[in-house]
């Protein structure tokens, strides 16, 4: 008996370990099998749509959240005075309509008749009181800055002024009144940002603590509710019937899984549990000829930071070598292959049109490319100038899987291309190495910025002089100028604000102030029969408004 | 033994005190702030930030801060997870992994024993070849790697079980088995050698000379001794498994805790690495006094010397 049962145990076990290798193979000898997986049919009338998230919701609190998880869940289950339409532009959500003054200053918006999900209706002081949370310093939102246009936000956020003198009233309970520093373009865009969502004073009040922590202790106005959460495990979105656009809305339910791993995703989607999924570098080439595959562009720039105070990288021509002296298109190629685009410039493509209605790469194009014999011309006059001939660099970078492989590439191509150039990788956890750049204690860094707001200023503000995001040494009175011009007179003249951008852009690059890599894209896979998700440039990374299961 | 198990939890409270200030301190040594958005802010705008979190404050003052609030049974709010309790935030993730962590542990357990047994019983026959085989694998194979090919060969071809997530028993058996490879290949090698030791000392020797039938002598004689050095592993292997385990946890997509300590310490969230910290130490604490106490009732011949003071 016992013979018996331990020769099964045993078999077993053998059995498991067997099925296991021989499957190992099997793979590699069938390589094309998984095209012939018919999708199941969804049925067309269930509206209802299947995804996976990639964490817990850390946030459901607008004036707090700065993730991508919270911002996604918060632009689909909240909405602001706008939120962004399929093409990007801001359409009236809460707000029916606005007036502006002459001076472009003060906006009057006129509140639509909308309701928030325990009925209660949302009013001019739900804004009022959710933007004084915001910038008040005792709330510590780590969004706040982004409010900063408005009269005396900045003095309100760092304690200077009492948060009443904010330039936000409630003329009435439909009407909102909002006095802003400078006249910006962009304002309205800026309004579907979730920290200028509002929120229902009493009822947070009445959950203190636990606003925002679960689903019934939370409201919304969005085209969705927060039905279910199971923390860290799933939730779901349920169409919102209060909705004031409720007829828009074709989605019934939306379920979220938490899904970590990108091969679990992928063999979610695979088995019909998932209806879109992400894909990392390495799932790219396996799915890139599949029907479902996709790739999308987004506004978010990486590139080499080099600090100045470096005596090499002060020198300009040596800036200019190493900005021209790798190869991005290989990079993208090679490394990341999911759609991103090798950038020879600095404010992303496809992210915003200026008032001629050209994309802002069009005015500039091509401002830094990949040239090896340009880069060493450069490189030979830089190390001549500085009477070196061998140069040893430090690269600081991170413990991203795609930073680590970049840098690698990095160094091989810069020592390659430049010679005499020795680069020494410098890897250290992501908020380590932050803290360097801000403290500037580095020499070459691989930095990526993803914009604030729709205009080209999120971007190019970065390098005024002594400016917090600076953190090159770099100082340029002309290029200060432009920025000062374009955030203040120029307001006035929308083009030659433009223009003194593009124009700034331009000075930027010619002086190799960083060395632009890639623009960020992204892969995924996406179910036929799903239509409608909305991809955002900036802000929330989608909406589901209008989307919907064919 | 009542005086022994006070004396005993005096002591674990010491030790969990030196843990939790070494752990303070440690931390504080962390580079980079618990800031999300760090990137975008100014040094100015982060000073306000951190104001809210008492963070601008020497260390000393917020270890005594922090001592205060733990002795009030206070774990803090976690930076990450904007003001949820960390006592919510381990409460919600624990059930999913001590489950997991248990069903690993018992059927690991179980099979490993066995294996042990057979192979010990068995001694230098192709059986024993085979378990020990079983068990190097067993050993050298990441989880990942058995986790990952249970995924895609019984989830997503064989569709026998679901691929993943966290809804019902048939939901936990991949995990649970990926889990337990670990603990079986463990078991077995200990329980393999621990036998045949046993085995061949003098008074299983003297048991069969008696004329007990070779199944009472191996477990009643044999088994209930080679189990002392198992017990040793089983208790830091329980605590082990059941708080969670970072990359089974990934792979099937389980609410657990698995994962937050380690997104907890990348993120500077302070009150999260604290909390998770106590509440590991106290378990292992725990667990290795659970085991001491065990030891008693499996061999008479260890006593708890301070009981009988």
């Amino acid at each position: 008996m016992k013979k018996k049962l331990s020769i099964f145990f045993v078999l077993l076990l053998v059995a498991s370990m067997v099925l296991a290798a021989c499957g190992g193979k099997k793979e590699e000898a069938e390589p094309s099998k998984e095209g012939e997986k018919p999708a199941q049919e969804a049925p067309a009338k269930e509206q209802v749509l299947n995804l996976l998230e990639t964490s817990e919701i850390p946030s459901l609190d607008s004036t707090l959240a700065t993730d991508s998880v919270s911002f996604r869940v918060m632009n689909n289950v909240f909405e602001g005075l706008y939120r962004l339409d399929q093409n990007n532009e801001p359409t009236p959500g809460m707000a029916e309509s606005y007036e502006v003054s002459e001076d472009g200053k003060v906006y009057t918006f006129k509140l639509r008749d909308a309701k928030w999900s325990n009925g209660e209706p949302v009013t001019a002081n739900d804004f009022v009181y959710a933007w004084r949370k915001a910038l008040d310093p005792n709330t510590g939102a780590e969004y706040a800055y982004i409010m900063y246009d408005i009269k005396n936000a900045e003095e309100v956020n760092t304690g200077k002024v009492p948060v009443d003198q904010l330039g936000v009233k409630a003329v009435d309970e439909k009407t909102l009144q909002v006095e802003l520093k400078n006249p910006i373009p962009y304002f309205l865009s800026l309004l579907a940002f979730p920290t200028f969502y509002p929120q229902n004073e009493k009822f947070v009040k009445e959950q203190g603590d636990k606003y925002g922590l679960e689903a019934n202790t939370t409201i919304y106005n969005g085209p969705f509710v927060l039905s279910e959460w199971k923390h860290e495990q799933s939730f779901q979105l349920k169409k919102n019937e209060q909705y004031w656009d409720a007829q828009t809305v074709k989605l019934e339910t939306i379920n979220f899984n938490i899904v970590k791993d990108v091969a679990t995703g992928v063999n979610l989607y695979e088995t019909n549990k998932a209806d879109r999924v992400g894909l990392s570098a390495e799932f790219v080439d396996k799915y890139s000829s599949d029907k479902n595959f996709k790739t999308k562009s987004e506004p978010v720039l990486f590139f080499i930071r080099m600090n100045q105070k470096n005596e090499v990288l002060k020198n300009v021509n040596a800036r200019k070598a190493i900005a021209m002296g790798f190869d991005k298109e290989a990079m993208v190629a090679t490394i990341l292959n999911n759609g991103s685009k090798a950038a020879n410039y600095f404010v992303p493509e496809g992210f915003v049109t200026g008032p001629n209605g050209k994309d802002f790469r069009e005015e500039n194009g091509d401002l830094v490319k990949f040239n090896a014999e340009e880069a060493k011309k450069y490189w030979e006059q830089a190390k001549k100038e500085l009477g070196k001939d061998k140069i040893t660099l430090e690269l600081l970078n991170y413990d991203s899987e795609s930073a680590k492989k970049i840098g690698e590439f990095l160094k091989e191509q810069l020592e390659t291309n430049l010679p005499g150039l020795t680069i020494n990788i410098k890897q250290q956890p992501f908020k380590q190495k932050l803290d360097l750049e801000s403290k500037m204690q580095y020499e070459l860094s691989f930095a990526g910025w993803g914009p604030d707001y729709q205009d080209p200023m999120t971007f190019i503000d970065m390098f005024v002089t002594n400016g917090a995001h600076n953190q090159t040494g770099w100082s340029n009175a002309e290029y200060d100028k432009l920025v000062k011009d374009a955030k203040t007179t120029l307001l006035s003249d929308l083009q030659a604000r433009w223009d003194a951008m593009v124009k700034a852009e331009k000075i930027l690059l010619d002086e190799a102030v960083i060395a632009p890599m890639y623009q960020r894209g992204a892969a995924y896979l996406e179910r036929e029969y799903v239509k409608g998700i909305v991809d955002h440039p900036f802000g929330p990374d989608n909406s589901y408004k209008w989307a919907y299961i064919e | 033994m009542a005086r022994y198990t006070l004396q005993r939890f005096v002591y674990m409270l010491i030790t969990l005190f030196i843990i939790a200030t070494a752990t303070f301190f440690l931390m504080k040594l962390l580079p980079g702030s618990p800031l999300q958005n760090q990137e975008k802010l100014s040094p100015e705008q982060q000073k306000i930030i951190l104001e809210k979190y008492g963070l601008n404050d020497p260390v000393p003052v917020q270890y005594i801060r922090y001592l205060g609030n733990l002795a009030k049974g206070d774990l803090g709010v976690s930076f990450q997870y904007d003001n949820r309790p960390v006592s919510q935030l381990i409460g919600d993730r624990i059930g999913p992994s001590a489950q997991l962590g248990f069903q690993a542990l018992v059927f690991g357990t179980i099979v490993g024993i066995l294996l042990g047994v057979i192979a010990a019983v068995r001694h230098n026959t192709a059986i024993d070849y085979t378990a020990t085989i079983l068990a190097v694998l067993g050993i050298s194979i990441p989880s990942f790697v058995f986790g990952g090919l249970l995924q895609y060969y019984i989830g997503v071809k064989l569709k026998l079980l679901p691929v993943a997530f966290w809804e019902g028993f048939e939901y936990t058996i991949m995990p649970t088995l990926a889990l337990s490879v670990f603990v079986i290949a463990s078991i077995a090698r200990f329980m393999r050698t621990e036998m045949l030791e046993v085995l061949g000392s003098d008074y299983i020797l003297t048991a069969r000379a008696k004329g007990i039938s070779g199944f009472g002598v191996i477990f009643k004689h044999g088994l209930r001794n080679a189990m002392i050095p198992i017990i040793t592993i089983l208790g830091p292997m329980a605590v082990n498994l059941m708080t969670g385990t970072l990359v089974i946890e990934q792979i099937f997509a389980v609410p657990g805790l698995g994962e937050q300590f380690v997104r907890s310490i990348n993120l500077n969230d302070y009150p999260v690495i604290m909390g998770t910290t106590i509440f590991y130490s106290a378990l292992f604490i725990l667990v290795i006094f659970i085991v001491d106490l065990l030891y008693g009732l499996i061999d008479p011949r260890i006593r708890l010397a301070g009981g009988k003071k």
